[in-house]
Parts: C-alpha cells; structure tokens; sequence
C-alpha cells in the first residue's frame, strides 16, 4: 500500500510520489493565464476564511513566544510571577545561563543526543526502506507495523523501556547475562543514561524514516535498476550507484526535519531520566523545563533564556529546511 | 508464479523477524501487565505470561477511568477545534489566493518548529494571569497548537486539487464562497478530515508536556499524566502501569488497523510528532 496522494482527483496528476513536504504544499501554485487578477470581493472573502487562524496564530503562537522573551528578560520570582511586576534586567538572564556547571555538559548532551540519533534512525530506516521495498509476500502489512512505535503516547514508550532496562529486574538485562555480560545500570550510572535514551530515541524515529524514505524509494524508476543488473552491476552496486544518489533530496528532507524534532525531544528523556543522574543526560530541552518547573524553587527567567537559545537552534535548521524543501519543490 | 514465492519466502521470513524485533517493547509492556507481583522481580523474568493475571487490569478500571475519560474529552476537543480553524483557512489558502497567504502558509511551517516546553512555558505564564490553569479548555487550546498548522498544510494541499472548474460552476449559479465551501469543498474533502482528526486526537491523546505543566494536580489530568503518577510515586505495580499503558496505547491501534493509509499520508506529508 503506497501513501495515499492528497490531492481529491484525479490521482494521475500526481505522477511522482515525492513526499509533499509542508513547504512544498505552501508553494505558491503555479499561475495559469488568465486567473492572474484577484478580484477585491474574493480577497474579503479569503481573509474572512483566514481571520479566525489568524488570531489563533497571533494568541496562541506569537504570545506565548513573546510571553517567553519577556519571562527571558525579567528577573522573575514566584511573587512577581504572578502579580507580573518583575525588573527588567536585559540579557541578565543570559549571562547566567552561559556561567552555569550545566551549560557545557547540556550542549554536549544536545549535540550528542541529536547526532546519534540521526544517524541511527536514518541508518536504520534506509536499510529497512530498502529491505521493504522489494515488494515481498507480507512487505506492506509488516511495514504498516512498524509504524506502531511512532503512534504509541510518548509515556508508554518511555515507561516501557524504563522497565525494560531496569537494572535488577529488566529484559535488557537478563538477555545480556545470557551472553555473559554484567549488568548495566542503563538509568542509574551517569556513564550509561545517555546512551539509554538515545537507544529509545531511536526506536521512536525509525519508523518516521522508514515510511517517509521508502515513499522516496517509490520515486526511482524501477528501469534503471533493471538496465544496472544487465551491465552486471550487483546489489551493492545499484545501492550506491543509484538508490543512494536519486535518493538525495528525500534523504536531505528527513534529516534535516529529523533534527528539527530532534532538538526538541522532551518527553522521553524527562520520564526516563529526568535528565539525570546528575545531569548526565540533560539536553537544554529537559534543563529548560528542570529550571522553570523542575525545582521547588522555579527560575523562571534562565529557564526561559535556555529555551529561547533552542528556539533559535530549532529555527535555524528549520529555515534552512524550508529553504531546500522550496527548492526541490521549483526544481 | 511458484518459483517467484518461493524466492521471496525467506525475505518474508526476513521481515517477519525484523518486525518482531522492532516491535519486542510492545510485547514486553503487554507481558509484564499480565505478570503476577510476585514474579514481578524473578531473575530472569518469564518470557511468556505463563501465570497471566488481570489484575493489572482491574487496577486500571478502579482507579484510571477518569483520566481515560478526560483524554477522551480532550481529544475530542482538540479535534473539533483543529478542524474548524484549519479547514477554512485550507479552502482560502488553496482556492482563494489571497494576498499575504504565502507569508501565513510560511508563519505555519515555523510555528511547528517551536519546542513544546517552550509554547508550554508562555501558556503557563499567559493561563496564570487569566486563571486557566488546571482546566480542561485551556489544555484543549493548548494541545490544538500541535495540529493546527500541520492541519492547514493538510487541507490546503488537499483542497488543491479540487478541480476549479467545479467550483467556478457553483459561482455561475449564485453560489457564495461560504456555500461553496460547505457544499462542495468540505464534502469532498472527507479524506483531508480524516487524516487531520486522526492525528490531532491521537497527539492530544499522546500530548505529555502541556499535560504536565498546565493541568498538573488538577481536578481533571489526562491519562498521560496518570502513567506519570503512578511511575513517580515509586509505584512498584509494574503490572499496573504496564496495564495503564496498554489502555492508553488502544486508540493507536484501532487507527493503525482502521485507517492505516490515512497514517502514512500524514506521516509522508510532513507529518512529525516532537
């Protein structure tokens, strides 16, 4: 079963199964002659569609980002959270952030974090799009059920494998002693928390590649491999020679949306680890939120500055996103 | 025909392996929420839930109907909200070329790259002063942010491909933009609308971060939040919470075997959960 095409009718008018990615669909249509004129009545009326996500965009995006720099700006206390008079102290905040024990050791995490997981996830869910691409007895049916680790709420996923790799009594484990291998304190050792949620991490984004290369793979004229294996080229050949080059742009569009979400990856490791021991495996993700709502006493104001530096993280690689999207979808 | 199935019976057995593999968590949550508690902690655990017990289960009816109730409330919310401000904005945006719209469509693309705790921050700020939290509307509100822009790009490709000639017809005969929409676009959109509601209620459903830093220790939590609670309060019925999130798993997969192709157009369209 292929992706089902968005477009109402006729399906024909699609002929390449890219994945229609969000900038794509944006894209301005292409002009026809003759509709070029937009006549005043019919921009009332757009606008008056328009009018209510508007607003919804204005309250419910652009506030609360603002309420963000502004908490970001502010010496914030409990008390003067809520009555809303805190100082204005500028980039006070900042500075803070930049001095803390944490800093360092969270960007690396981050980094870490983000890049293993690509890397992985993307790895994994080539050789599994390609694997499931030959169109064997049963490839759709087990494909649609490895997309079931993406579908799970995050805190199933989470809680399941913090069982799982408890260190007395998880299945990671006992199956590791069977070859003889010591327990690991995957959770509990600041040398193994991190690696223990990448390994969940990763679980969760294989699927998201898998489905969205294997629609890439779709795109590839299946001529071109036969006309390969008739010049002799073997499997691994056609693999680098062709799958890996005409697959670029897809590959280019998963990994950099890959990392937009993977930046932003919260909830596992906060329910695994909560960012610990010891802030072995804090991410600025999980030491925003440990600031502002982690602690009896809340920072208000370092965790908002530590969110707004991933905000801007986020929104680079996302405009750069955006930018190649737009280009494969003119191109 | 026979020589082909019998050259890709292994890669069938393959990728049945592969599968298995892939999905031994799910096995595992389903195993230990049959587990008695006293082989809760046995060394190495049973494989098989030999000595299967419900009583994980029942745990689940006595003391989780109400947060599976309110998850079910939001969701439902969330649904409606998502639809109704995306599905204009998707007919205007594809159909009525409006000036500005490129800029709108773009604003959406970034909104979705925002972290949760960040937009979860601002709406506890901005809920505090207007006493929102802890109420179910507000979450509602909350959690649509996570399907509204994705929803737009939805039916704005969607409602692309709606022939124009149809519409142009229905002007001819009187018809304004806000019938034509209804009439015509929204009905032949039905497709689009399945695919949005489905994600936005199973992101709702799924949705912890807003769950936890606005509706935390109120009157009405999510589901989400009554897994946490229970992991939290050094809860050692393993049984129990591996049950809770089995129940909490269900509308996962009644839409993968339901509506699995609806599922991989939203994932294939840039459909990405944070």
């Amino acid at each position: 079963m292929g992706p089902m095409k968005l477009t109402a009718h006729p399906p024909d008018h699609r002929p390449v199964r890219t994945p229609t990615g969000p900038a794509g669909a944006f894209a301005p249509p292409p002009a026809r002659p003759g509709t070029r004129r937009r006549p005043t009545s019919q921009q009332w009326a757009a606008w008056a569609f328009l009018t209510p996500v508007t607003l919804y965009l204005v309250l419910f995006y652009a506030y609360p980002l603002y309420r963000n720099l502004d908490l970001s700006l502010r010496d914030y206390t409990v008390r003067s959270f809520v009555q809303g008079n805190a100082p204005f102290t500028g980039l006070e905040n900042y500075g803070k952030v930049l001095d803390d024990p944490t800093f360092a050791p969270a960007l690396l995490h981050t980094v870490v974090f983000t890049a293993v997981c690509l890397v992985f996830q993307y790895a994994i869910g080539l050789a599994l799009a390609v694997f499931f691409h030959q169109n064997f007895r049963l490839s759709a049916t087990l494909r649609a059920l490895f997309l079931v680790p993406w579908l799970l709420p995050l805190i199933v996923s989470a809680s399941t494998w913090s069982w799982m790799l408890n260190s007395d009594s998880g299945i990671v484990n006992a199956l590791l002693s069977t070859v003889g291998i010591d327990p690991v304190n995957w959770l509990t050792s600041p040398s193994w928390s991190l690696t223990s949620v990448i390994i969940a991490n990763i679980w969760i984004g294989v699927p998201f590649n898998l489905v969205v290369l294997h629609s890439g793979l779709q795109s590839i004229p299946a001529g071109l491999y036969e006309a390969a294996a008739l010049d002799g080229a073997n499997a691994w050949q056609r693999f680098w020679r062709i799958t890996f080059p005409l697959l670029r742009p897809v590959s280019a569009i998963t990994l950099l949306l890959g990392l937009v979400y993977t930046l932003k990856v919260f909830d596992i490791i906060w329910i695994m680890t909560k960012g610990g021991p010891a802030d072995s495996s804090t991410t600025f993700a999980t030491w925003s939120y440990q600031l502002g709502f982690g602690n009896l006493l809340p920072a208000f104001g370092p965790g908002a500055a530590v969110g707004n530096l991933l905000v801007v993280a986020a929104l680079v690689f996302g405009l750069l996103y955006i930018r190649v999207q737009r280009k494969q979808a003119l191109s | 025909m026979n020589r082909r199935t019998g050259r890709t019976g292994w890669k069938t057995a393959i990728g049945v392996l592969l599968t298995g593999i892939m999905l031994f968590p799910v096995y595992w949550m389903l195993n230990v929420s049959l587990t008695r508690d006293q082989d809760m902690r046995k060394s190495p655990p049973d494989l098989l839930p030999l000595h299967g017990t419900l009583a994980g289960y029942r745990t689940v009816l006595d003391e989780q109907l109400p947060y599976l109730a309110t998850s079910l409330v939001i969701g439902l919310g969330t649904v409606v909200l998502t639809v109704a401000l995306a599905a204009p904005a998707g007919y205007a945006l594809a159909k009525l070329r409006p000036r500005g719209g490129g800029l709108l469509g773009f604003l959406f693309l970034v909104a979705q790259m925002i972290p949760g705790i960040i937009m979860a921050m601002g709406f506890y700020a901005i809920y505090l002063q207007l006493g929102l939290l802890r109420s179910v509307p507000g979450l509602i509100v909350a959690d649509s942010t996570l399907a509204v822009p994705f929803a737009v790009l939805i039916f704005t490709a969607f409602m692309s491909g709606i022939p124009g000639e149809l519409l142009q017809a229905a002007t001819m005969d009187g018809a304004g933009p806000l019938t034509t929409f209804r009439s015509i676009v929204l009905p032949m959109s039905r497709n689009a609308v399945v695919t949005v509601s489905l994600f936005a209620f199973l992101w709702s459903w799924s949705d912890f971060v807003f769950a936890g830093t606005l509706v935390n220790g109120g009157a009405h939590e999510p589901i989400t939040l009554g897994i946490y609670h229970y992991i939290g309060n050094n809860n050692q019925e393993w049984n129990a919470i591996m049950a809770t999130a089995v129940v909490a798993s269900l509308p996962a997969a009644v839409i993968l075997v339901l509506a699995q192709r609806y599922v991989a157009a939203g994932v294939t369209a840039g459909a990405v959960k944070d």
